[in-house]
């Protein structure tokens, strides 16, 4: 059937070709357009009846007229050839050679949709993933075989993010990184230069694989993009036993191009407009991380989303959120406060931590290390939104300290420079520097025992890092005045109480 | 004579010619015979919607009908199997196609060749009935499986054998007035057809859970129906994999409907390597699995839950209490409106078809605690987890979920956020079996539990109320009465509500120990309140030996837990010596 053209198109939509008088073209077959000047685009059969086809382009139908284009059905579906050459290249969203080079030429053909992996052959995903951000590897921590994606905001620094983690990103103790499959998906000419230059830098590219469609190229191809990535991927995870880091950029423009589709087939519309079918459809690219029994290699997948009007609500989201195991989040209050990289780790999540953590993996007291800064930082955001309300004198010593290490969690912590590394060690051990500006006691989430082998509260000033000993030295003098207050203010009966509470202020329960 | 495709869009086909067509008929799609089901007639078309991907059907091709409606296999075997949605196992799937699942792959559900050992309780010449037990398979080392005198048959046994059988060898010959029937280990039964059951009994006895808040707080009745609903990374999962893992059901379905693959395999991996705390026996051997994970077929993603009550009611027949898990019904209710959606059919609110609350009901009323056809007692408890977008609950599925759920697990972000787990709200949550289930905890927790539950509901009540005038004036200008309410809600959300599924110790708690807990907090409580009433400021409680041992007692081992709610006794009963003065 491959040579027979069809010049029965009948309707034309801005994506849409209906084809007259087929008979029998396949569901998702692919097909080729050729325009009056020549051109030739290939699509997909959406619907097949038998008479007609309704066919996708993937790319634009400017040009296609009613006479002369025709139409010719390829008989199979759309296939990707794949090589271990492909390591170092350039593709469109098409996969066809953006950087000059040859095209891929190869016996391996494989189906770009993939089929779902057997839940009994999959392996649970436990290897940590250094990545070298102390928020990603002690709180949300990565592993092997995960799919987690950073939801942001315009504007907000995702991509110099990802493009660090992929700088960093490796085994504990090992020197082993990964190849990097990127899938850029209508980003524009800026974004595409940033990453070829860091991956340039970093030397990565030659162990990366880019697919990559502009914002001015044809939105149709942002469908096909990461299934190209995701098949490369899984060709070079699988067969050729590589640990693969997949990312994803932008996922926001990938839903946009599907809504687009889903519209001009005149499909019931779900929530925003968005096709019903966005949580199955976006399920079958990022299902497509993970680790199988018996194979070397793994997928870890990054996808990174704007979140139209930082609405982590929206419907991209919150399908995404769903799906995938975690998120970490980036928050315009942060960036306001020049924090980088400004990770929200309230909202941030790893589903799959405490395969990935404790001993052998990360440090023993990680969990514990992470319940703990989660704890205290959730409290001291929650001093620092009762000031506006009782103002800061009313804060108790205690509160006082709260709030101060969530100042201090932010710009010691959280905050990194783009070029530093820590170690998940160093992490660790600036959690417990940050501890010892609290109460040890109020420290319930850290077993004893880790309190006595890691704990800094006894350490001298000058073991600190400077900023912290000045918190410590400044809550201690306040404390001990407390205590020295304490026996007549709790023998006076009501008055001098009075005149204590303020010191003990709004102290949250 | 087959008929043939005359139009493939996505999991839906139309087909022409397909004769004896009736509706939910399972047919064979295309030269690759993927299963289809037909869910609409129209002039003369079926249409079929596919339960395996579609790729590459064309028009033209045949469609079978097999002349059965989708069923499943019911007997010795099912148990510590995992299927995929329409009752595929998935280890047999993988040896015919590998670690990607294949399409028209074509597994029996059960093992046909595994033999077991059939001991029959009925005799020769017994007149019986539907639902009879004839005799008891040992399916796995702590389950009992009974095989029932299929639906539908009446008569005098003619003959009954003793031995080792495979599920489809016959066991017993049945004389009925249609002739003669034979019964095998295994029968079918259709999935979207309820089992008949005698009648329906009171929900009067609780399903333990060991999880705090849930047995205490809001709990559910043998065969009731709950629903957790809560925005991604509130906890929902884990909460439905805590309740199959401690829950005192005896037969627990997990239905993993439109989810992780990684969290099944999640399940896969656990649930073999835990105990259950009655038997020590791996939890597994009481566990069915049904994986359809939101990448599989969507269609299969729409039976998976049938598959799965069908089986649960297939334990219930033989007088067991099933706890059916599924997570999650969103993602079936947005298979529904897939399909619809690809039917063209009318919607009805957010694009779900105008037909999702009936079919919502339809599933929760396959639960329930029922006189079984041969007279046991048997229950399902039906809990599914619903996934409303951005959490708000006003959505569909959550609303026509509540309408027919009687316990509500309202899952809150903002308390995952602050790593309060489980993160069910205590405000809005609520339980419509408390009660009914009332004297069962009297008599066989504590005569005073009643009490003791409503007044920690009462302080927790308090606490909000309390926390709104705190916003207003500041903590400090509140007396010391209220001061001392926060003291005590605080210890109720922090001690007692929030609990580690990581922990050894503290994911389950029997009802003994959770009676300790509380009783040992309102005992902190009614001794710091007569403090207050002495002049003693709410300040001095801080850091109180009392409140520390409390806070560690739920990291306490089941067998020391009397004892250490004696020396706990001792250290509240010291709050009886502070004075106004301080020491």
């Amino acid at each position: 059937m491959s040579d027979v053209y069809y010049k029965t198109v009948k309707q034309v939509t801005s994506v849409l070709l209906f084809v007259e008088g087929v008979k029998d073209a396949g569901y998702n077959e692919l097909v080729e357009v050729q325009l009056p000047d020549g051109r030739r685009v290939t699509g997909q059969v959406l619907d097949s009846r038998d008479g007609l086809a309704i066919v996708q382009s993937f790319g634009e139908t400017r040009g296609v007229d009613i006479e002369n284009t025709k139409v010719r059905f390829l008989g199979e579906t759309m296939k990707l050839p794949v090589s271990e050459e492909m390591l170092g290249r350039v593709f469109d969203g098409v996969g066809r050679p953006r950087d000059g080079g040859q095209p891929v030429y190869s016996d391996t053909k494989l189906d770009i949709t993939g089929s779902a992996i057997n839940p009994a052959s999959r392996e649970e995903p436990s290897e940590f993933i250094q990545t070298g951000i102390s928020t990603i590897d002690v709180m949300n921590t990565l592993v092997r075989g995960q799919k987690l994606p950073i939801f942001s905001g315009s504007g907000l620094p995702h991509n110099k993010l990802a493009a660090q983690i992929a700088r960093q990103a490796k085994l504990r103790n090992s020197k082993e990184g990964f190849a990097v499959v990127f899938g850029g998906i209508g980003i524009n000419s800026e974004e595409v230069n940033f990453f070829k230059k860091e991956f340039e830098e970093s030397g990565a590219l030659d162990n990366s694989v880019l697919f990559l469609n502009l914002s001015s190229e044809p939105s149709m191809e942002r469908v096909i993009l990461p299934r190209l990535a995701l098949t490369t991927a899984e060709y070079l995870a699988y067969e050729k036993n590589m640990h693969v880091l997949v990312i994803l950029t932008d996922m926001t423009n990938y839903c946009e191009a599907l809504r687009e589709i889903s519209a001009a087939r005149e499909e019931v519309p779900g929530r925003r407009g968005y096709p019903g079918y966005m949580y199955t459809d976006l399920s079958t690219i990022y299902e497509r991380a993970g680790k199988i029994h018996g194979r070397q290699g793994s997928i870890t997948q990054i996808p990174i989303l704007t979140m139209p009007g930082d609405d982590i609500t929206h419907p991209i989201p919150d399908l995404t959120g769903y799906i995938t195991e975690g998120q970490v989040v980036l928050g315009r209050d942060l960036q306001r406060r020049g924090v980088y990289p400004n990770i929200d780790v309230l909202v941030c999540l790893s589903r799959l931590m405490n395969n990935g953590i404790g001993k052998g993996k990360t440090r023993e007291d990680n969990r514990g290390v992470a319940d703990q800064l989660f704890a205290a930082y959730a409290r001291g955001k929650e001093v620092r939104s009762l000031i506006e309300i009782v103002g800061e004198e009313a804060l108790s010593a205690n509160d006082r300290k709260y709030l101060h290490f969530a100042d201090m969690f932010e710009s010691k912590y959280v905050n990194q420079d783009y070029y530093e590394d820590r170690n998940v060690d160093k992490s660790l051990d600036l959690g417990w520097e940050l501890f010892s500006m609290l109460d040890k006691n109020d420290m319930k989430r850290l077993k004893d025992e880790f309190i006595q082998k890691y704990g800094q509260w006894d350490h001298k000033r000058e073991q600190h890092s400077e900023e912290i000993a000045e918190m410590v030295a400044k809550a201690k003098p306040e404390e001990e005045l407390e205590n020295a207050k304490k026996p007549p203010a709790a023998s006076a009966p009501a008055g001098k109480g009075k005149d204590k509470g303020k010191k003990d202020g709004a102290r949250k329960h | 004579m087959s008929g043939i495709i005359n139009r493939i869009s996505g999991p839906v086909a139309y087909v022409v010619n397909l004769e004896n067509a009736r509706m939910y008929d399972v047919v064979r799609v295309g030269t690759e015979q993927l299963v289809g089901e037909i869910i609409k007639l129209d002039h003369g078309k079926a249409i079929v919607q596919v339960y395996e991907d579609t790729t590459g059907v064309r028009p033209g091709e045949p469609v079978v009908n097999t002349d059965t409606q989708l069923s499943v296999l019911l007997g010795p075997g099912l148990l510590t199997s995992i299927y995929d949605g329409i009752q595929r196992p998935l280890d047999k799937i993988k040896e015919k196609s590998g670690d990607f699942i294949a399409r028209g792959v074509n597994v029996e559900p059960l093992d046909t060749k595994k033999k077991w050992e059939f001991e029959p309780i009925m005799k020769k010449g017994a007149d019986v009935h539907e639902g009879d037990i004839l005799g008891t398979v040992d399916e796995t080392s702590i389950i009992k499986h009974k095989v029932l005198v299929p639906i539908g048959i009446h008569g005098t046994i003619e003959s009954i054998s003793s031995g080792k059988f495979t599920v489809e060898e016959t066991v017993a010959v049945v004389k009925t007035k249609e002739g003669k029937k034979e019964i095998q280990l295994s029968q079918r039964w259709p999935v979207r057809i309820p089992r008949p059951v005698k009648n329906k009994l009171p929900p009067n006895v609780p399903l333990i859970t060991g999880q705090r808040v849930l047995d205490t707080l809001f709990p559910v009745a043998k065969g009731g129906t709950a629903a957790i609903p809560g925005p991604f990374g509130s906890g929902k999962t884990v909460a439905q994999q805590q309740l199959a893992k401690w829950s005192d059901a005896e037969i627990v379905v997990y239905v993993g409907c439109g989810e992780r693959g990684n969290e099944m395999t999640e399940v896969l991996k656990e649930f073999p390597k835990l105990k259950d705390p009655k038997t020590g026996k791996p939890l597994m051997e009481r566990t069915v699995l049904i994986a359809n994970t939101s990448n599989m077929p969507v269609a299969a993603r729409e039976a998976s839950i049938y598959t799965g009550i069908t089986i649960a009611e297939y334990y219930r027949d033989m007088g067991y209490n099933v706890a059916l898990m599924a997570d999650s019904t969103s993602r079936w209710a947005e298979a529904l409106r897939e399909i619809s959606g690809r039917l063209e059919e009318m919607p009805g609110e957010e694009g779900y078809p105008a037909y999702l609350g009936r079919k919502v009901a339809e599933f929760y009323e396959r639960a329930g605690r029922v006189n079984v056809m041969n007279g046991a007692i048997g229950s399902i408890t039906a809990i599914g987890a619903v996934s409303p977008p951005g959490g708000d609950t006003s959505e569909p599925v959550s609303q026509n979920t509540l309408r027919v759920t009687r316990v509500f697990w309202a899952l809150d972000a903002s308390l995952a956020n602050k790593r309060h787990f489980p993160s069910i709200n205590w405000l809005t949550s609520y339980s419509l079996y408390t009660d009914d289930l009332k004297q069962w905890y009297q008599q066989n927790v504590n005569k005073e539990w009643i009490e003791l539950y409503a007044t920690s509901m009462e302080l927790l009540q308090k606490e909000a109320e309390i926390n709104e005038i705190v916003q207003l004036v500041g903590y400090d200008a509140l007396p010391e009465k209220e001061k001392m309410v926060l003291d005590i809600a605080k210890v109720i959300r922090e001690d007692y509500l929030q609990q580690s599924a990581y922990d050894d110790v503290d994911t389950y708690s029997s009802m003994n120990k959770q009676y300790l807990m509380l009783k040992s907090i309102m005992r902190l409580y009614e001794e710091e309140r007569s403090a207050v009433d002495r002049g003693v400021p709410v300040e001095r409680f801080q850091g109180i030996d009392a409140k520390v041992k409390i806070a560690k007692m739920k990291y306490t081992p089941e067998q020391n837990i009397e004892k250490y709610y004696e020396d706990l006794g001792r250290a509240i009963e010291e709050i009886s010596g502070m004075t106004a003065e301080a020491k």
